[in-house]
């Protein structure tokens, strides 16, 4: 038996220890200047690291050599607050139906190449490298994805029934963590699974019937004003998002804006 | 909005596809009904209407539906461009059908058909037998050669995937579909499509082999 071999055999982990990656980054300085790709070499990455987890070993890397560390987005890395989110090898948040730092790289092989960008879309200007600015979604949010109620202790739960299936709909739409992976997947860099999302998940429940019509029209103007493209019904957006929200919400948001638009909703200039 | 218009106008235009290639199946009829067929298109309600009362009603609406039809898609296509200034270096498809990609384009080239099909076999100034000949005789004029066949197939197969992906986006937009419709939608618009196509690919074929002179 050779070395290898017999460690192999020893701790199956050895194996797959050690992959060495290219990677390729979008790197530019801040939104003024030009960005390029830029090649990297990590090594030793373990599998069982997260790509973000990776990232920061290159940061480390980087800063060792005095160089500038790559700036990304991350903040739970559960996949529950929707800060990170990367173009993996053109793909939002990569190979896996997750968020970037939920994915691992186990999903990558040893000697794989990877490009690494940030969300294209001109309402998501770059701040630094991959590093997006995302507060068009936040006013979109803002021109109508709540409820007017007043605030205080929480309501009794009976008060207000709410058949199982709307219930079941609504939670699907509002598990939308806003990350933005829709919009970078989008050939159209369209917002409207977000905001799909956010008209449906409260226009499915009673709380959200008194300002139905004037969300969906105030939302969807908003986007417009915002800057991104119209949507196509392609299906890229639903296929890369980390929650799966289905392109049926995209249906029932056209729904509730032809309604609102018949019966005379009109956006707030 | 504009969407709403794109969805609209598709439908219209569709409608009238579906009586066109159900008008063009009396070629199997023989020349003379063929041809009376089409005299009949310019004297609906003759003599209490004028001569081709019907057919400029038709004429208009279909226009109007193909300038708004054309206004949308550009308008769309250029947002999508402001809305994605700098392109990916690498961007992977996943969801997408062959369709959806070509809707653009596709579109584009089946404009260009319609106006030579127009030119061809309506008023007949690109046609092998002129003007002149009556419109069965256009029609296999047009057919008998290979080239032009050829294009009208390519020009329908787009036209085909065109709708394909159309009718699921118009019923999207239009907010009819859900996640328990979508499959059907979907199955749907491939059938519909596939057999409106082969309806108007027959004719031709017919007129190549030499079924239909």
């Amino acid at each position: 038996m050779t070395a290898s071999m017999q460690s192999s055999v020893g701790n199956p982990a050895d194996e797959k220890l050690g992959m060495n990656l290219t990677l390729r980054i979008w790197r530019q300085k801040d939104p003024s200047v030009k960005g390029k790709m830029v090649t990297y070499k990590v090594t030793d990455i373990s599998p069982d690291m997260s790509f973000l987890e990776m990232l920061d070993v290159l940061n480390e890397q980087l800063i060792m050599q005095g160089d500038d560390p790559v700036a990304f987005d991350h903040d739970c890395r559960e996949g529950i607050c929707g800060m990170c989110g990367l173009m993996i090898n053109g793909q939002a948040h990569g190979p896996q139906q997750t968020t970037t730092c939920q994915l691992h790289m186990r999903s990558f092989k040893d000697g794989d190449s990877i490009d690494i960008e940030p969300w294209r879309a001109s309402p998501f200007p770059v701040i630094k490298d991959l590093a997006v600015d995302r507060r068009a979604f936040d006013r979109i949010i803002q021109a109508g994805g709540y409820i007017s109620v007043p605030t205080g202790t929480a309501p009794e739960a009976h008060a207000t029934p709410v058949p199982k299936a709307d219930a079941d709909a609504a939670f699907d739409a509002a598990t939308c963590i806003g990350c933005g992976a829709c919009v970078a997947a989008c050939p159209n860099a369209s917002s409207m699974l977000f905001t799909a999302a956010k008209v449906t998940h409260l226009g499915l429940l009673p709380q959200g019937q008194p300002e139905r019509d004037d969300r969906v029209v105030n939302m969807v103007a908003q986007q417009d004003r915002e800057g991104f493209g119209g949507c196509t019904n392609i299906g890229e957006c639903s296929a890369a998002c980390p929650k799966g929200i289905s392109m049926e919400t995209i249906s029932r948001l056209n729904h509730d804006l032809l309604g609102a638009l018949r019966a005379g909703a009109r956006p707030k200039s | 909005m504009k969407k709403a218009v794109m969805a609209v106008s598709g439908i219209v235009m569709v409608l009238y596809l579906i009586a066109h290639m159900i008008g063009n199946l009396k070629v199997y009829t023989g020349r003379d009904s063929f041809n009376h067929y089409s005299e009949w298109i310019r004297t609906i309600g003759a003599p209490a209407l004028p001569e081709q009362t019907a057919l400029t009603i038709i004429r208009v609406v279909l226009l109007a539906a193909v300038v708004a039809h054309f206004w949308a898609a550009v308008s769309l296509w250029r947002q999508a461009r402001r809305a994605r200034p700098e392109r990916y270096v690498t961007k992977k498809a996943v969801a997408q059908s062959y369709a959806s990609r070509t809707m653009r384009w596709g579109g584009v080239i089946v404009l260009l058909f319609i106006v030579y099909h127009i030119l061809d076999l309506t008023m007949g100034v690109v046609n092998p037998e002129g003007h002149d000949a009556s419109p069965y005789d256009r029609l296999v004029a047009s057919f008998s050669n290979p080239f032009i066949t050829a294009f009208y197939v390519i020009s329908l197969l787009l036209l085909g995937m065109h709708l394909r992906h159309g009718i699921w986006s118009a019923t999207q937009t239009l907010g009819q579909s859900n996640r328990r419709r979508e499959r059907t939608v979907n199955a749907f618009a491939i059938v519909f499509s596939t057999i409106l196509i082969a309806g108007f690919l027959i004719v031709p074929f017919s007129v190549l082999f030499g079924l239909v002179d």
